[in-house]
């Protein structure tokens, strides 16, 4: 008679015996898989990356560029039916016409359906240097030399905003995942330690972790980055805003480390290691990392948020990023003015991606941590 | 008046999850004699507590009870058919902790640790009686002090963290018994505790019940238990009953393989300086998942077997 | 209990006393300082200052000793609540201090409220009602509303009050109680206008603790103890209450030491975009000229209202969890 008749759960018993042959890292996959939402958002992130790490590329023109023509106008309907209800296969927009309301002496805009601009993908248009690496002229879509497009509308420049929300993305999108690298660093060695140490080391970052989150964190970022020297270079900036972010935002990670390593040397694998003669280094990288450094990376993931709107508050007071540099931030601070908001409210597109992106991320973070809890069984939602 | 205070029949348990639907109990029966204790052996995820937790109708999805009745003959109260309660009939409220009330596995966390220990056996009282808070905290006290908790007058404004878990167990007897229930269904209430404290807790059990003279259906995987408390024994494999018979009966003269396999598996009762007997060794070639009915014996007894197996048995 | 509480507020002196030093160290951190700003406003005005009165000047602000003595007298100065001089509102900074801070305080605990209000009786019943429609739908807007920064929640609110009622939505008074002596007229004036921030910056974190709420509520729900109160016949809505939620809440409201800083910090920016007359944006006008005794004073009273309403929390935890009482 098998072992198998014996399992008390006989139908779970094919899946069972599947689980104890795949590997953790396969498993938390499997699990995180059935997260539909978070599985999305990975998806959703991901191409956000890709984007605004090609922007050049995807945005049909640069940050400064201005169109006269559009000063403060408003998304461009993609169209397929011209205004004689002809199909063209070539997807088209059609030129703004302007006019000027003789009540408020505003701006109107609407469509001229006498002009109209073919889109071109993989055309020629803007030439730029991506990385400052790659020298080329071809963009994702553009229209022919004469055109223009401006699917997210113009700001009061003329500049455009689709262009703009991309490039400021590489930014802001950026400054998370740098800020979160340190936060990462900072955060296990100083919980490590703590926790691994545990005594006068554990109660001293105990003490500074309790500290720093008592201190409201934006008006001492507002603080530090008003410390900022002036003259500093937009690339420095951008290292002290990351810094500053991470210089108090590693105490979640840390905490988290440090009651990982303290309960995790009470368990009892970790001391049937210890028994059968397992060294140090082997018990911290064999036993005590695995079984947690999932939950690490999603506490990573959580915190990116924090980073992506701690540039963005500061940068809209105006003590964060500031132009030229684009960032969602810098794109928001010009959105201030509640009447900006009135007469052209898609300004406030940064800010649907900031939220889209701060969403996404916690999605995923909070995918990522049921997927890595090892007696979690919640999974499909 | 009949002397069966509970009879089950056919009760089908499903739980529906991710991996698919397991057949939690399949076409239980067995009847509880009035006043006596009756136990429920086998391994764990046999059956043996979700069958308490269908009589107490506090099955957790993804768990449902898909078929099957529990006939209940109370004293106090006309019988009722328990499976087919509605979820806002009163008798299913005065079921619960009233006529029935159970005692857990785990002490340590079937307390609530913010309330003290009074207010959770004076609740019972209160769900089920119309009596006022002092009256409800005094009748606490004294069913505290029944089950062995002295200096009760500090002790019942504790919390349950400060208790031992012997003592908790005490408490949570307490609660059971407080509303005097005509069946205390006991869930391996001393699998938790240590050894020492578990014999107390037995001992307690058997005090009480025979002091109170309820029924008792008591659930455990330990055979030693049995055979100091039990009148009546069940043994459940797989969701499945498999044979039922007096204390005396199933444990020296046991019919079904499995039952047997069970025995052989103690230590102590095997011959000593032998290896202990697996069930499986002991249960041989006969295919013990395969469901079939249960047959009745001509001294009373009743096993799930083919009938040819059984024949030489009974003759 | 008496020692928990003792013991709590003997701890938040360090806590303090370490604050104190982290912003000291912040705010000296920009090139120049108060006296170099005065200086430069000086000069710009045409005034010609000599040397003498330079040193005058820093012996005055005691720039001429070490760092670490400067601290102490700032420290010092900020017990016997001598908060110092503003130069860029030439007025003691305890006189722009106090009544600002009161606004803070009043729109950051009625947030707090507000959160509360909401996310108590959204949270439990989305953990009850888990994967039904009204969950669903509660948990998405939470989700939505744990993402948008507050400044965004101002913006939209202020467009949607320019867009369909025409109002301008700014502020804490009408333009007749502005500059009025206190009244009762004003003080509901006050509250007619404080509910739109007090709503804008708690939105966050009430979406924020109904999910803690709902996850920690669901963890609880199959407890034993639970379990156990069922069996004895509590009826369905007391045992919720009773059982699961009351636990539920304790890590509830020890996040309110979370909350808090948050609640300020987002108070803060949208007083900024609002044009509220609280510390926020006294802080950022205080910080882009340089003004360090007001930014470093502003600074510490923000952290001592966090620790302080830290304090608070736990004091409450402990009196509605006998197991941190005991310990």
């Amino acid at each position: 008679m098998s072992e198998a008749v014996l399992n008390p759960v006989a139908e779970a018993s094919v899946s069972r015996e599947e689980s104890a042959t795949i590997s953790p890292r396969r498993l938390i996959w499997l699990r995180f898989r059935r997260h539909r939402l978070a599985y999305l958002s990975g998806i959703f992130l991901l191409l956000m990356y890709i984007v605004t790490g090609f922007c050049e590329f995807v945005s049909p023109y640069g940050t400064t560029t201005r169109n006269d023509d559009a000063i403060n106008a408003p998304p461009m309907r993609v169209h397929f039916f011209d205004a004689e209800g002809n199909f063209h296969l070539r997807p088209f927009v059609y030129a703004y016409r302007m006019e000027v309301n003789e009540d408020t002496w505003m701006r109107e805009y609407s469509e001229d359906t006498n002009r109209m601009f073919p889109i071109r993908f993989f055309a020629r248009g803007e030439p730029y240097v991506m990385w400052n690496l790659v020298r080329s002229d071809r963009h994702l879509f553009t229209t022919e030399e004469g055109g223009y497009i401006h699917l997210f509308g113009t700001d009061q420049l003329g500049r455009d905003m689709f262009s703009r929300v991309f490039y400021g993305g590489r930014i802001s999108m950026s400054i998370g995942l740098v800020g979160v690298v340190l936060t990462l660093v900072l955060g296990i060695l100083i919980g490590g330690i703590a926790g691994y140490l545990g005594g006068i080391a554990d109660r001293v970052v105990n003490k500074a972790i309790e500290v720093l989150t008592s201190i409201p964190g934006l008006p001492l970022w507002m603080a530090l980055s008003a410390a900022l020297p002036a003259h500093w270079s937009p690339l420095l900036v951008y290292f002290g805003i990351t810094v500053i972010l991470s210089l108090f935002g590693w105490t979640g990670l840390a905490r988290q480390v440090r009651g990982r390593f303290l309960s995790l040397r009470e368990e009892e694998f970790v001391m049937a290691a210890r028994l059968i003669g397992a060294d140090t280094p082997r018990v911290i990288t064999k036993h005590m990392l695995p079984s947690f450094s999932s939950h690490v990376i999603a506490t990573a993931t959580l915190a990116v948020p924090a980073m992506i709107l701690g540039e963005t508050a500061l940068s809209f007071l105006g003590i964060g990023l500031r132009p030229p540099v684009v960032s969602w931030g810098v794109l928001l601070f010009q959105a201030q003015n509640p009447l900006v908001i009135e007469m052209t409210p898609w300004q406030m597109l940064p800010g649907l991606f900031v939220v889209l992106v701060v969403m996404a991320f916690n999605l995923l973070g909070d995918g990522l941590r049921d997927a890595a809890d090892p007696y979690s069984t919640a999974g499909a939602k | 008046m009949t002397d069966t205070v509970l009879k089950v029949r056919d009760l089908a348990v499903d739980f529906k999850t991710d991996l698919g639907t397991t057949h939690a109990l399949v076409d239980v029966g067995f009847d509880m004699p009035r006043g006596k204790v009756t136990a429920i052996v086998g391994e764990s995820g046999s059956g043996k507590s979700v069958t308490a937790n269908c009589i107490m109708r506090i099955i957790q999805p993804p768990g449902r009870i898909i078929g099957g009745t529990i006939d209940f003959a109370p004293e106090a109260m006309d019988p009722f058919e328990i499976t087919s309660l509605g979820k806002r009939d009163p008798r299913l409220q005065e079921l619960r902790g009233g006529l029935i009330s159970m005692v857990f596995q785990e002490p340590m966390t079937a307390l609530s640790p913010v309330y003290t220990v009074g207010n959770q056996v004076a609740e019972a009282i209160l769900c089920h009686r119309k009596v006022g808070r002092k009256q409800a905290w005094k009748e606490a006290a004294e069913m505290l002090e029944r089950v062995g908790i002295d200096d009760i007058d500090r002790r019942i404004r504790m919390y349950p963290f400060e208790f031992s878990g012997g003592m908790r167990q005490r408490v949570v007897i307490a609660m059971a018994l407080v509303c005097h229930p005509e069946i205390l269904i006991c869930d391996e209430p001393t699998t938790a505790l240590d050894v020492t404290i578990q014999a107390e807790i037995l001992t307690l059990i058997r005090d009480l019940q025979r002091e109170l003279s309820n029924s008792v259906l008591f659930i455990t995987h330990d055979i030693g238990v049995v055979a100091q408390l039990a009148d009546q024994v069940v043994v459940m494999y797989q969701g499945r009953v498999l044979e039922i018979g007096t204390v005396r009966q199933v444990l020296k003269t046991p019919v079904h393989p499995y039952t047997k396999g069970l025995l052989a598996a103690i230590p102590g009762l095997a011959p000593k300086g032998e290896p202990l007997a697996t069930i499986a060794s002991v249960v041989g070639d006969t295919d013990i998942t395969k469901p079939y009915p249960m047959i009745t014996l001509g001294d009373g007894r009743q096993v799930s077997l083919p009938r040819e197996q059984v024949q030489g048995v009974a003759g | 209990m008496r020692s928990y509480v003792i013991s709590r507020l003997l701890g938040m002196i360090p806590t303090l006393a370490v604050i104190s030093v982290i912003i000291f160290v912040v705010i000296q951190l920009p090139p120049g300082d108060i006296v170099t700003s005065m200086l430069d406003r000086l000069q710009a005005q045409g005034v010609d200052t000599t040397e003498e009165y330079v040193q005058n000047l820093r012996a005055q602000y005691n720039l001429d000793k070490p760092l670490v003595l400067q601290y102490f007298y700032w420290a010092g100065n900020l017990l016997t609540g001598d908060m110092g001089y503003s130069h860029l509102y030439s007025r003691p900074v305890n006189d722009l201090l106090w009544e600002r801070l009161g606004y803070t305080l009043s729109i950051t605990v009625s947030a707090l409220l507000f959160m509360w209000v909401v996310a108590l009786p959204l949270g439990i019943y989305s953990a009850i009602r888990q994967y039904s429609i009204g969950d669903y739908l509660m948990t998405s807007i939470a989700l939505v509303g744990v993402a948008t920064p507050p400044f965004m929640v101002a913006l939209v609110f202020m467009h949607i009050g320019f867009e369909w009622f025409g109002v301008s939505t700014g502020g804490l008074f009408s333009p007749e109680y502005e500059d009025a002596p206190w009244s009762w007229g004003r003080v509901v004036d006050l509250l007619s206008h404080i509910w739109l921030p007090m709503i804008i910056v708690g939105l966050g974190s009430a979406a924020f603790t109904m999910r803690i709420l709902r996850a920690n509520l669901l963890d609880e729900l199959n407890k034993p103890y639970v379990v156990t109160a069922r069996a004895k016949g509590v009826s369905p809505a007391k045992l919720i209450l009773k059982y699961p939620v009351r636990i539920a809440i304790n890590p509830f409201i020890s996040t309110i030491g979370f909350v808090l800083p948050a609640l300020i910090s987002g108070e803060a920016i949208v007083s900024l975009v609002m044009g509220l007359p609280t510390i926020g944006p006294l802080l950022l006008q205080a910080l882009l000229n340089q003004d360090m005794f007001l930014a470093g004073s502003l600074l510490m009273w923000l952290a001592i209202l966090t620790v302080v309403g830290i304090l608070l929390s736990d004091i409450l935890l402990a009196w509605l969890d006998p197991r941190i009482r005991y310990e």
